[in-house]
C-alpha cells in the first residue's frame, strides 16, 4: 500500500496505539563467534584505556600529582594526527606527530605550570589543571573551529580477519591492541631494566634522596611529564581513526582513566594495565549480556532500555566493590 | 560566556528617528562547548543572522552556553528568567536539557520556541500554550525513514542513545516501520565506542539498521561501521547525516538514505535566501539544525510586526499564524503547537568535494505528530 511511486508514496497519516508496536523477534542467539567478538571488543577497550591511565599513573606515581588537563593532551594527539593526516594525506605522518605534539604540549604545561604545583596540596593541582583543560579546549576551538575533523584509518589496516568461529574482527582493532601490547611490555622494560627506570622509581619512593645524590630531579619529572602526555597524544591518535577527533573528547576518557587507575592502584602501571583490560572488559560485556539477561525477567520494551541503563552504571559499581574490599586499588605503588 | 548583543549596528542609525518602541529580550540557551558544540554553533549563528538581517534593533538577545549538562541549562534559564527578564527563550538542541527547562519556563509566563528538540512529553497531555516547537516533534523524521524503509527492507536492527529522544525515535521508527525487527539496542548517550553493538548487528541476521545517533555518537557509529566490513545497508534520520557531521564521517556516508524536514536543495526562496546568506557569512554550508533556527528567527520577527510580546495573549495568537516565510516551503502549527509540515526523504550526495544532502522524495505531505490529540489546548 504504501508504494515508493515517483517520488511520492503516502499521503495519508495513520497512528498505532503504542502497544501495538513491533517487538524484537527474540533475543540475537549467542554464538561462539559472537562471544570471542565481543571478548576482543572489551580487550581493545581495555588496551586503549591502559594507554590513557599508563600516563596518568606514572606522573601520579612519579610526581605525586593528579593532572586533570591529561584528557587534553589526548585531544591533542588526536588533532595533531588529523590535521596532518588531512594535508599530506599519512595517518603515519600523523601519528608520529601527534606523539610528538603531545609530549611537547605535555612538557610545555610541565614547565609552566605544573612545576609550580609539586609542592602544593591536590585541591590547588585539581583547580590549576582544571584551568588548562578550558585552555586547551578554547585554545583547540580557536585553532580548529568547533566542528568534529576528519581522521580516517590507514589503508593497510583498512579490512576485517576471519576469527575462529565464522566471525569477523577488524584489523584495525587488532593492531590496537598489539600497540598496546607492545607499550605495556615497553613501559615493563623501561622501568624495570634501564637507568632512566630506576630513576623514576627511585623518584616514586624519596624523591629528597634521589635529588641530594645529584640526579636532576627537575629534568626528571619534565621527561617524566613528556612520557606520560606522549602515551596519551597516541591514544587519542589512535582512537582519533575510530570517532570523532573533536573539542570536549578528552574529558569522558579522562574520567574512564580515573577509574582504571582507581582501581588499579593509583601509582602502579601493572595495576593500570589489569584495571584497563578489567573495565574494558566489565563495560563491553555488560552492554552485551545485561540486556539479555534482563530479557528473561522483564518485558522486551524495558529490558532494553533498563539493561543499557544498568550497564552504564556497571564499571562503577565494580569501582566502589573494588574500593569496599581493597581501599588502595588492586596494586597499590605505595602501600 | 556572557554575552550581549544588540543586533544591527546599521538597522540602529536607521531606526533612530523611529518611534521607541519597547525592547524584546529573547534568551538562547544552546549547546557552545563540549561534544555537542557543531549544533548549538549553528543554531546561534542562523538565528543571529536572521535578526541581524531583519535589522529590527529592538531585539536584544542574551546567549549563554549550557554545555549540554541539564543542571546548567536549568540553572541558566532561571537567571534569564529572574534577573534577565527576558520575554522569550529559545535554543535548547537535546530533548534531556528542553524537558529540564521548557515546563518550568513557561509555567512562568516565558514563551519558549523550540528550534530542535520535541520531547513527546510535551507533545501531548503536557502541552502548554507559552510552548511551541518550530522545529518536529521526536518522532517524525523516525516515522518517514519506518515508512520508506517497509519499501527495501524486511528485518531491520534499530539501535539509539538511553535519552527521550533515542526513546521518541524508535517509538516513530516502529510506528510506521511493518518489518521484523533483528535487534533493537539503547545506547549510552555520549557513547564513543560502537564495537559490541556493531558485532551484535553482524550477528543479528538483519537486513539493514537504522540508527540515531546524534553529533559525535554518529561519527563514530558510522566510521567504526564502515571500518567493520559489515556490509548491511544502514539507513537513519536526518541528523545522523547532517551538514555538521558529513565531513567527519567521511566518504562511509556516501548514498545513505535520511529523512528531514529540509535539505539546502529545497526549492523555495525563502531557502535560496538563507542557504546563500549563511554560507556567505560563516563559510560553510548550514545544517538543519541552522534551517531549524533561522525559520524560528522568522517566526519571531513576523509575530513580533503584528503584536507586542508584553501582551502575551495577543503575542501567542501572532505566533501560532506562522505568517512566515519558512526554508521548508509549507509550515503551519497543529493544536499543540507543533509543526504540520512534509517530510522528505534525502540521500548523501558528493558535490563537487563536499558531502551533502538532496531529495529524493516524499516521505509524508503535511504531517502532524502522534500526540496532538492528547493535547486539551
Amino acid at each position: 500500500m504504501a508504494a515508493f511511486v515517483s517520488g511520492q508514496f503516502r499521503t495519508q497519516d495513520r497512528y498505532a496505539p503504542l502497544p501495538e508496536l513491533l517487538q524484537p523477534a527474540g533475543p540475537i542467539p549467542l554464538s561462539l563467534a559472537l562471544l570471542i567478538e565481543q571478548l576482543l571488543n572489551g580487550l581493545q577497550l581495555g588496551v586503549m584505556l591502559f594507554l590513557i591511565a599508563a600516563g596518568l599513573t606514572l606522573i601520579f606515581g612519579v610526581m605525586g600529582l593528579i593532572n586533570l588537563a591529561h584528557g587534553s593532551l589526548y585531544m591533542v594527539g588526536a588533532f595533531a594526527c588529523a590535521s596532518v593526516a588531512a594535508t599530506t594525506g599519512s595517518f603515519w605522518l600523523g601519528l608520529v606527530t601527534s606523539l610528538a605534539a603531545a609530549a611537547a604540549a605535555g612538557a610545555l604545561m610541565e614547565v609552566a605550570v605544573i612545576r609550580r604545583l609539586y609542592a602544593r596540596d591536590h585541591l590547588d593541582q585539581v583547580l590549576a589543571t582544571f584551568a588548562l583543560i578550558l585552555v586547551f579546549s578554547e585554545g583547540t576551538r580557536w585553532l580548529f573551529g568547533s566542528f568534529p575533523l576528519y581522521l580516517d584509518i590507514p589503508p593497510v589496516l583498512q579490512g576485517a580477519v576471519a576469527l575462529p568461529g565464522g566471525g569477523q574482527y577488524p584489523l584495525y582493532r587488532l593492531a590496537i591492541i598489539a600497540v598496546g601490547v607492545l607499550v605495556a611490555a615497553g613501559l615493563y622494560l623501561l622501568i624495570g631494566r634501564t637507568r632512566l627506570g630506576m630513576r623514576i622509581r627511585a623518584g616514586e619512593t624519596d624523591r629528597e634522596m634521589i635529588a641530594a645524590l645529584g640526579v636532576d630531579i627537575r629534568a626528571l619529572y619534565t621527561l617524566v611529564f613528556a612520557l606520560g602526555a606522549a602515551l596519551a597524544g597516541l591514544a587519542g591518535a589512535l582512537v582519533g581513526a575510530l570517532q570523532s577527533v573533536q573539542v570536549g573528547m578528552g574529558e569522558p576518557a579522562l574520567i574512564l582513566a580515573f577509574v582504571v587507575i582507581v582501581i588499579g592502584g593509583i601509582g602502579s602501571i601493572k595495576g593500570a594495565l589489569v584495571g584497563a583490560v578489567l573495565v574494558g572488559l566489565v563495560d563491553t560485556m555488560g552492554r552485551f549480556l545485561l540486556p539479555k539477561l534482563l530479557a528473561l525477567a522483564l518485558p522486551a520494551t524495558q529490558a532494553g532500555p533498563v539493561g543499557a541503563a544498568i550497564a552504564s552504571m556497571l564499571i562503577y559499581i565494580l569501582m566502589a566493590l573494588i574500593l569496599a574490599f581493597r581501599p588502595s586499588g588492586l596494586f597499590s605503588a605505595r602501600s | 560566556m556572557r554575552k550581549i548583543l544588540a543586533a544591527g549596528a546599521a538597522a540602529l542609525v536607521l531606526a533612530a528617528g523611529a518611534a521607541q518602541a519597547e525592547p524584546v529580550k529573547i534568551g538562547v540557551i544552546t549547546t557552545l562547548s563540549g561534544g555537542g558544540a557543531g549544533l548549538g554553533i549553528d543554531m546561534r549563528d542562523a538565528f543571529q543572522l536572521a535578526i541581524k538581517q531583519s535589522g529590527n534593533s529592538e531585539i536584544e538577545l542574551v546567549v549563554e552556553d549550557d554545555a549540554q549538562k541539564p543542571e546548567l541549562a536549568v540553572q541558566i534559564a532561571e537567571k534569564m528568567i529572574q534577573s534577565d527578564k527576558v520575554d522569550l527563550m529559545t535554543g535548547i538542541i537535546w530533548s534531556n536539557l528542553a524537558m529540564a527547562v521548557i515546563p518550568n519556563t513557561v509555567a512562568q509566563d516565558v514563551i519558549y520556541l523550540s528550534p530542535n528538540a520535541g520531547p513527546s512529553a510535551l507533545a501531548g497531555a503536557n502541552c502548554h500554550p507559552n510552548y511551541f516547537n518550530v522545529a518536529y516533534q521526536n518522532d517524525n523524521f523516525h516515522e518517514a525513514m519506518g515508512e520508506y524503509d517497509n519499501k527495501d527492507y524486511k528485518k531491520t536492527f534499530i539501535l539509539a542513545p538511553n535519552y527521550p529522544a533515542g526513546k521518541d525515535a524508535l517509538t516513530g521508527f516502529k510506528r510506521y516501520y511493518k518489518g521484523e525487527l533483528a535487534g533493537e539496542i539503547y545506547t549510552q548517550v555520549g557513547q564513543t565506542d560502537y564495537a559490541a553493538e556493531i558485532a551484535e548487528i553482524r550477528a543479528s541476521g538483519a537486513d539493514s539498521v537504522y540508527f540515531f545517533l546524534p553529533g559525535g555518537m554518529g561519527i563514530a557509529f558510522m566510521k567504526q561501521y564502515a571500518q567493520s566490513g559489515v556490509d548491511i545497508p544502514v539507513t537513519g534520520p536526518g541528523f545522523s547525516f547532517s551538514q555538521d557531521v558529513l565531513p567527519a564521517i567521511g566518504d562511509a556516508a556516501l548514498g545513505v538514505k535520511n529523512s528531514a524536514t529540509w535539505a539546502k536543495d529545497l526549492d523555495n526562496a525563502a531557502n535560496k535566501a538563507f542557504v546563500e546568506a549563511f554560507s556567505k557569512e560563516y563559510n560553510r554550508l548550514p545544517s538543519i539544525y541552522a534551517a531549524q533556527s533561522w525559520d524560528t528567527a522568522n517566526l519571531i520577527l513576523a509575530a513580533l510586526g503584528k503584536a507586542s510580546v508584553k501582551d502575551r495573549q495577543a503575542f501567542r495568537a501572532a505566533l501560532k499564524e506562522a505568517d512566515f516565510a519558512s526554508v521548508r516551503g509549507k509550515f503551519k502549527f497543529n493544536k499543540n503547537n507543533h509543526p504540520i509540515q512534509d517530510i522528505y526523504v534525502r540521500e548523501v550526495v558528493k558535490d563537487g568535494d563536499v558531502l551533502t544532502n538532496r531529495i529524493i522524495g516524499t516521505a509524508f505531505t503535511d504531517h502532524g505528530d502522534a500526540y496532538a490529540d492528547q493535547c486539551a489546548m
